[in-house]
């Protein structure tokens, strides 16, 4: 066993050695212009790179999910209130088909917010696919008659200064939804001002909020299509 | 004081071959998030550690490099230096991430992180290139605010607009409006404002510089009859 170890000693320290050596600069600069050495390096470093990536991606994807499905619990408890359900959203879901809404999505996940068994609002994400540059990613909230909660912007492209005014953290235009519903508003009103309906513009950016406007009507649209199915415990 | 190499590493990088007024590079993320003072800032900080660490990273891989296959080493090693950081700022500092997470992605199309990796941390030892990293982030994240900065207030008439969603609560002091009523200047928050007012700052740093050319003649000239006085 003695004799065992000690060669496993000089075993390593002859590698270490070599090692050594090996990496000093004026040898490395002799290997250099040899073409096995400069593809040896070339697949050394991608496969250390793989490596690494795939190790750290491996070991942090627990943590980004778990991180993710904070998020998303942060925003559905924007537009559900907490006092208004007693459930885990995140696990109480079903799937509707959304096709024809326009909504980005053929098919959408609601999270449905019980109290005491009995279902007292639904959360989806929508999104409006024609914001004025690009998709405009909002979540609402809708209670079991079918008025809106809450509406919140979760991600967009829009100008910033103009068409950003859609987050809550940059003006409350987005709380003016609170309480409208399909039945207290026609759907002419269901417009931006500047359309004959009753919702702000910005001075500056009437396509950001006109399409933000159209995209949460027809998810209102959408939930009135299945609220039966919904409500079921 | 600072040896004098370093000096020289930290002049080149704030203004002399700063990375934007010096080199012309970076101009893509430059343009693309400067429309604010925070959003430039947040570049910045992310450009600035990341830079540092590819300058520090290749220095210490730099005798195994050939130079016949260094652009691709390159290439490979600042990509997973990025994606490394986006990857890991996600899992462990997710708030941060949010606010800087676009940022991160875009450095991968930051030039200025390769033009260092060639110009020299593949010739320099390792100190140094962390210190020419790190001055260079400087610069660059200078720039990003100043421009950031006269964008922001050519165009909304404030500065450091959410300033605290970046940086936690205690920056609200940097949010300020500098001209309160300010109707507003769209072309300068879209990127034609953005050429526009890097050209203006270019124009800027040559005047200063040939300003300050211009007395160090003066002084010259003067020095001799100040002595014989």
């Amino acid at each position: 066993m003695i004799a065992d170890n000690e060669t496993l000693k000089a075993k390593a320290a002859s590698i270490w050695d070599w090692l050594k050596r090996w990496l000093e600069p004026t040898h490395l600069a002799a290997l250099r212009p040899q073409l096995t050495f400069q593809t040896g390096v070339l697949a050394g470093f991608a496969l250390l790179a793989s490596v690494l990536l795939g190790m750290t991606n491996c070991s942090t994807e627990g943590a980004i999910q778990q991180r993710l499905a904070e998020d998303l619990q942060h925003s559905l408890a924007e537009v559900v209130p907490p006092e208004w359900h007693d459930n885990d959203m995140l696990q109480d879901t079903r799937i509707i088909p959304s096709a024809a809404y326009n909504i980005a999505a053929d098919a959408t996940t609601v999270y449905i917010a019980k109290k005491a068994g009995q279902v007292t609002a639904v959360c989806f994400k929508l999104t409006a696919p024609d914001g004025y540059s690009g998709a405009i990613n909002m979540i609402m909230g809708i209670d079991r008659n079918g008025n809106l909660l809450g509406v919140r912007v979760l991600s967009h492209k829009e100008t910033p200064g103009l068409g950003d005014k859609i987050e809550v953290a940059k003006s409350d235009w987005i709380l003016n939804f609170v309480g409208r519903s399909l039945e207290n508003l026609t759907p002419a009103q269901w417009a931006v001002k500047k359309d004959g309906g009753v919702f702000d513009q910005f001075a500056g950016a009437t396509i950001t909020p006109r399409k933000s406007v159209q995209a949460i009507y027809r998810g209102l649209q959408l939930f009135k299509a299945h609220q039966a199915a919904l409500l079921q415990d | 004081m600072l040896p004098d190499a370093y000096r020289k590493i930290a002049a080149d990088g704030i203004w002399h071959n700063n990375i934007v007024f010096g080199q012309n590079l970076a101009l893509c993320p430059l343009l693309a998030v400067t429309g604010t003072a925070t959003n430039g800032l947040g570049m910045g900080l992310a450009t600035l550690v990341v830079i540092t660490a590819s300058n520090g990273l290749i220095s210490l891989v730099r005798h195994l490099i050939p130079s016949e296959i260094r652009i691709p080493i390159f290439v490979l090693l600042i990509a997973a230096l990025v994606t490394l950081v986006d990857i890991l700022m996600n899992a462990w500092a997710h708030e941060l991430y949010k606010v800087l997470g676009l940022f991160i992605a875009l450095i991968v199309t930051n030039c200025a992180l390769l033009g260092r990796a060639e110009a020299f941390a593949s010739k320099q030892p390792v100190k140094e290139a962390l210190w020419d990293g790190f001055m260079m982030g400087m610069g660059f994240l200078l720039v990003l605010v100043a421009l950031g900065a006269a964008r922001e207030i050519s165009s909304t008439g404030t500065l450091f607009a959410n300033a605290s969603l970046l940086l936690g609560e205690s920056f609200q002091f940097l949010e300020v409006t500098v001209i309160p009523n300010y109707k507003g200047f769209l072309l300068m928050a879209l990127p034609p404002g953005g050429f526009i007012m890097v050209a203006f700052l270019i124009v800027g740093k040559r005047l200063i510089d040939q300003g300050l050319a211009g007395q160090k003649t003066a002084q010259v000239m003067v020095t001799p009859p100040e002595l014989a006085g």
